[in-house]
């Protein structure tokens, strides 16, 4: 048994500690929305939240996230509520496949809690590490503007 | 009524043609429409819809989109081509728009007044006197159970209210906050994982196995063997990963050396033996620099390419008694359906094919060789569910790539620079490998059990539906006197097959930066150039208004900037499309920006026409600056996104798309318009930057510095 907090629940697994985190996610909890691309940390479609810190579920073995935080796709928003990222993202439909599209919501989601007006080129910078095959790079990033202008707005 | 001409019909109404092969009333007033055209990830399922609720005058909210199955949706042959628009958008209109009708006579008929005096809103029938019935109403038993006849009126233009208009994604919502849509995402009861171990090399030959270790692993359901097929089955996908290794660890292969030299690929594709097609003639004499004319010769190239799509091919298979259901992302369900019986000898009607949303498809990928392996493993462990993902190695390395091309062409021009007389040659293999369409079983694990066949090569459709490696080939200029031999390789080193626009990538490429040749060899604008020789209204008025929008006429030469054109119209007979780019090439090449204008005649959703678009001049920027399958003799080396680098976030062009009325037109594709125009402009863009010609793919550092001049 392996114990892991996802998206503020503690869960326990049966499984080796060595386990990649992402098919505990996807499996084990039924997360489905945490995606396999390459299993080698360079595409990012299985990006989390770990402690806030967007990293490679596919990389990081289950064993190794004790006392840690983990925060996924499902996470952030609920079908009531969605996170305004995702919010921006249906409204410039910003994705195509959208195979990649929730860990890119991620890496935003990240970006936008440390930077709360970032430029287009910031924004393209902290998407470096995911990668879209289909060409809908410049709607996400519009998006992800627009979503860093709601929440500013929001905050005021 | 009177019937439409059989031949009038559009092609998937002759195949399925009763109205409710396509469209049917669901009890809770829904309304399901059934496709044979699959979602690929571009929304083309949206459009459809649009399309339906458009002529049947209810909310797009009504509409319930079945995936393709077989047995239950009609058979409308691969989704591929750029053509669900054209093909099923048309029999849904038609079967729709009979459906409709049928209803408004029904009212007509139980009200005794005329149907042209009644109206519909949302599917409720009104007639002038106030009475209302809503379809689900009117309808009755087997009501729709009739065959299309053609003759129901559909909407013009003013009447419209869906069709052109920028509606939602459907599928978006749920994809957006990460909700289960994909295949790889299904989980049914009693599942268990497979994975596959490929040869680690092309003809390898596996000797011996000791599949101890793996069997010992805890929760190692089986291993399968067959010939040079090799899988695993487990309980737990962990497992299935570990148990993959240890066989990989522990199997020995005897592999030998079947690839050419990477390095020098026009050697090869240019020596190998292939058949020589003349696709194009209009008679007279090839150019020739001996009459004395202006005489031009260029040579370009374009390596192998992969579809390199971020969700992995992946397949659900489940076998029951005699039965075996395959859960696929697969082009084609029916097809892939009888592939499948073919190789595994049972009849088609035991097998059961359902689609499921995979990631981006770009085309003919692993998706149907997937399919094989999970119903391989899956017979293995009758009544369990096998779900197989392919690794991400396996994806670049053993799906079928777009093939390596080399495109020779050779000009006459007259005194001002005019073509007189025009030769094209393209040589390399195929484009067409897709299971059924091949030599032997088209399935990759086909090819590897034992008593398997080799697949291929791949073949050429006719030009008349588009071509494969010759496809644009022919140029939409006028020249006076051309002719274009197409060189289809007979041996294929690497699996070959459909790669999104297919050869109109090298071709078009290799035209449109032979015409700018041509222009600067003449002292000539490539835009007036190319104006000079094209008569096309439509073609001159992409271009036009490509040359407007990016500012052409207003561009100031600077320092390590450049821009360039290319037009073309896809497969000569589908959407017209021309590109600006704008490049800075310094060390390497940056594009800037891409302006492009595209005549796609009626466009159903322009906001998913211009996301298609915008998107496939960025696959096609990352095709023409960094991709490259590389490969030693004996396997590809190219199996990561570090050796297979695709452009980031950071590399992405501007891109800026125009739409052009329709003008009455009908619907043609988009997806694969932009991707041969925006490779050649990106080429035409670097010559005005930095006056180098670059005519071979990529346009890395390397290749620049080796197409500068002595």
């Amino acid at each position: 048994m392996t114990a892991v907090s996802v998206n503020g629940k503690l869960e326990h697994v049966t499984t080796e500690p060595d386990t990649a985190l992402l098919y505990v996610l996807r499996n084990h909890l039924g997360l489905k929305g945490t995606r396999f691309g390459c299993g080698l940390a360079l595409c990012g479609s299985c990006m989390v939240l770990v402690d806030g810190r967007p990293s490679y579920s596919c990389d990081v073995p289950v064993g190794s996230l004790e006392g840690r935080e983990i925060t996924t796709v499902e996470g952030l928003s609920t079908p009531e509520n969605p996170h305004p990222v995702v919010t921006a993202m249906v409204d410039g439909q910003a994705a195509q496949c959208g195979y990649c599209i929730s860990g890119i919501v991620i890496s935003a989601v990240a970006l936008l809690e440390g930077n709360a007006d970032p430029t287009a080129d910031e924004v393209r910078r902290a998407l470096d590490g995911n990668l879209c095959r289909c060409g809908a790079h410049n709607r996400i990033v519009r998006a992800v503007l627009a979503a860093a202008a709601e929440l500013r707005a929001g905050d005021r | 009524m009177t019937d439409v001409a059989a031949a009038e019909l559009p092609a998937s109404i002759l195949a399925n043609p009763m109205v409710d092969d396509w469209v049917r009333l669901l009890p809770d007033g829904f309304v399901e429409v059934r496709s044979g055209k699959v979602e690929l990830g571009q929304g083309v399922l949206t459009a459809l819809a649009q399309i339906v609720a458009e002529e049947l005058d209810v909310d797009l909210a009504r509409v319930r989109m079945t995936a393709a199955v077989t047995g239950v949706s009609p058979n409308e042959g691969y989704t591929a081509g750029s053509l669900s628009i054209q093909h099923s958008g048309a029999a849904l209109r038609m079967a729709a728009a009979e459906a409709r009708a049928v209803h408004l006579a029904a009212a007509a008929q139980r009200w005794q007044v005329s149907a042209d005096v009644l109206t519909v809103t949302d599917g409720v029938v009104a007639a002038p006197d106030g009475r209302t019935a809503s379809y689900w109403e009117l309808t009755s038993e087997g009501l729709l159970h009739r065959r299309v006849t053609g003759a129901a009126p559909t909407k013009g233009v003013a009447d419209r209210r869906l069709v052109g208009t920028r509606v939602p994604r459907l599928d978006l919502p749920d994809k957006l906050a990460g909700r289960p849509r994909f295949a790889h995402d299904l989980a049914l009861p009693g599942m268990v994982y497979g994975r596959v171990v490929r040869p680690p090399s092309r003809a390898a030959a596996l000797q011996s196995l000791d599949a101890a270790r793996a069997l010992a692993l805890p929760g190692v359901v089986t291993v399968v063997r067959d010939g040079d097929f090799l899988g695993v089955v487990a309980e737990r996908e962990e497992v299935a990963l570990a148990a993959a290794d240890r066989l990989r660890a522990d199997a020995t292969w005897e592999e030998r050396a079947t690839l050419p030299d990477e390095s020098d690929l026009p050697a090869f594709l240019t020596a190998a033996p292939a058949v020589g097609t003349v696709v194009a003639d209009t008679g007279g004499q090839d150019p020739d620099p001996a009459r004395g004319n202006g005489f031009h010769e260029a040579r370009y190239d374009r390596p192998y390419l992969a579809h390199a799509s971020m969700g992995p091919s992946t397949a659900t298979a489940l076998v029951t008694g005699a039965t075996l259901q395959v859960w696929t992302h697969s082009q084609g369900v029916y097809l892939l359906r009888r592939e499948l019986a073919r190789a595994l000898g049972l009849d088609e009607e035991q097998v059961r094919v359902q689609h499921v949303a995979g990631a981006g498809c770009y085309g003919h990928n692993g998706a149907d060789d997937v399919a094989l392996d999970a119903a391989l493993l899956a017979l293995a462990v009758p009544g369990r569910p096998v779900q197989v993902v392919w690794s991400r190695p396996d994806e670049l390395g053993w799906a079928p790539f777009g093939p390596a091309a080399v495109v020779r062409i050779a000009a006459e021009v007259d005194a001002d620079g005019a073509v007189r007389a025009w030769r094209h040659d393209v040589w390399g293999n195929g484009h067409v490998t897709r299971p059924g369409f091949v030599r032997g079983v088209g399935l990759l694990a086909a090819s590897h059990r034992q008593g398997g066949e080799p697949i291929g090569p791949a073949g050429e459709p006719p030009l008349e539906n588009g071509g494969g490696a010759a496809r644009n080939a022919v140029p939409g200029y006028d020249f006076p006197q051309q002719r274009v031999v197409n060189h289809l390789l007979s041996v294929m080193p690497l699996r070959t097959s459909a790669l999104r626009s297919l050869g109109a990538f090298v071709n078009v490429f290799a035209i449109e930066s032979f015409m700018d040749e041509l222009a600067l060899a003449a002292g000539r604008d490539p835009v007036e150039y190319r104006l000079a020789q094209l008569t096309d209204p439509r073609g001159r008025a992409v271009v036009e208004a490509v040359v407007r929008r990016s500012g052409w006429a207003d561009w100031t030469p600077t320092e390590s900037l450049g821009h360039g054109i290319g037009y073309a119209r896809y497969k000569n007979t589908s959407a017209y499309c021309a590109v600006v780019a704008e490049v800075e090439a310094t060390s390497e090449v940056r594009v800037r920006r891409l302006t492009l204008a595209v005549d796609a005649g009626l466009v159903v959703n322009p906001d998913g026409a211009e996301n298609q678009i915008e998107g496939g001049a960025i696959q096609a920027t990352s095709w023409a600056l960094r991709e490259r399958v590389r490969f030693d003799d004996r396997s590809v080396t190219s199996d990561t996104w570090e050796s297979y680098p695709i452009l980031t976030f950071s590399e992405v062009p501007a891109v800026d798309v125009e739409l052009l009325p329709d003008n009455g037109n009908p619907s043609l594709g988009v997806g694969e318009t932009a991707q041969g125009p925006t490779g050649a402009a990106i080429a035409n863009a670097i010559h005005d930057a930095i006056g180098v010609r670059v005519r071979s793919m990529p346009f890395t550092a390397e290749r620049i510095v080796a197409a500068m001049p002595d």
